[in-house]
């Protein structure tokens, strides 16, 4: 992916990286291929509630984690 | 699962029901289809499960969900990994927005090679929790005096260690683990150190409400037949809880008449 200044830049699960600007959290799991319904994401340490991905778009420097169950005891 | 309709001796914890008292941790097997086929022959209801960051670099690496369905087992998210109330928190928030439910393991563990439970950071992390609206399934050191404090917390259940995680050494202090049986009015689980079917059977005789198992079964040479093993064995402890032992003596005691005997 090129930045350009059109790019926004972020980190994902503390990977940087450079998205078009106005991508919404919707549009961020759609390119990362990722099911919404099973994953949870947090936007700067906010939980985001699931509802609202579509409506959240996404800013520079935003922090994202986005987590899923794994096998654990 | 709500398995009350399928067994006269359900157990219930914040409210939900279950037939099996055998619970089983996801961790530590060779692959999914082996988790899955184990959870499968243990007979469980109840399964706890990590949260963690999803793998960037592995997009299509399988999901646990696709072998292990929520909707067919109820998911206990841990905070395995979290040193710190807030630690704890932040990831069963996450947990509770993935899944849509409150019901959590709590587990702050003091580092290798004890990992023992941090007390005095699982009490603040409890208290936090609750606040926040969850409901907590503890683990915790087998002291009867802070398993008590945090039941009055409103901890939903205690799980106190039965040995090291890990280590299948069974239950090391069946006295202390009786006690907080005794002393306690929600479901008290053994959590940890479970080795093999005897174990889970010897806690399962002392009283404890269910069993968690993962290691024993994940690690076994055969892990569904061990989950197998784990079943029969925590029915067998709860049948003969339920029963009551005879008591112990020091002296033999004949099991066939002395009377009527040929001359």
């Amino acid at each position: 992916m090129s930045t350009t200044l059109e790019q926004l830049r972020l980190t994902v699960n503390g990977e940087p990286m450079s998205l078009a600007r106005g991508k919404t959290l919707a549009g961020l799991l759609a390119e990362l291929g990722l099911d919404m319904r099973k994953v949870a994401i947090e936007r700067n340490r906010e939980i985001v509630p699931r509802s609202t991905y579509a409506g959240v778009v996404l800013e520079d420097a935003d922090a994202i984690e986005i987590v899923h169950f794994i096998g654990g005891g | 699962m709500d398995g009350a309709l399928r067994s006269d001796d359900a157990w219930t914890v914040a409210g939900r029901h279950f037939a099996s008292r055998l619970i089983v941790g996801t961790g530590k097997y060779k692959d999914l289809p082996t988790t899955a086929a184990a959870i499968e022959a243990s007979g469980t209801e109840m399964v706890t499960v990590a949260v963690r960051r999803v793998n960037l670099s592995d997009r299509n690496a399988p999901m646990l969900q696709d072998y292990v369905s929520p909707s067919r087992y109820t998911y206990l998210p841990n905070t395995a990994g979290c040193f710190t109330a807030d630690e704890a928190v932040r990831t069963l928030r996450l947990a509770r927005e993935a899944g849509g439910w409150n019901l959590v393991k709590l587990e702050v563990l003091g580092p290798p090679p004890t990992l023992y439970p941090d007390m005095a950071a699982t009490l603040l992390a409890a208290e936090a929790l609750i606040r926040d609206g969850f409901e907590v399934m503890v683990y915790c050191s087998d002291d009867p005096i802070a398993a008590k404090r945090l039941e009055e917390m409103g901890c939903v259940a205690i799980m106190p260690l039965g040995a090291p995680i890990g280590s299948g050494l069974g239950v090391q202090n069946p006295l202390m683990i009786r006690m907080i049986i005794e002393n306690a009015k929600v479901p008290v689980l053994v959590d940890a150190g479970v080795g093999t079917a005897y174990d889970a059977t010897f806690a399962m005789e002392l009283g404890c409400d269910a069993v968690l198992v993962n290691s024993a079964i994940a690690m076994a040479n055969d892990p569904v037949l061990m989950a197998r093993a784990m079943k029969a064995g925590v029915e067998a402890g709860r049948l003969a809880y339920r029963a009551g032992r005879i008591p112990r003596r020091d002296a033999a005691s004949a099991s066939s008449p002395m009377t009527g005997l040929i001359r």
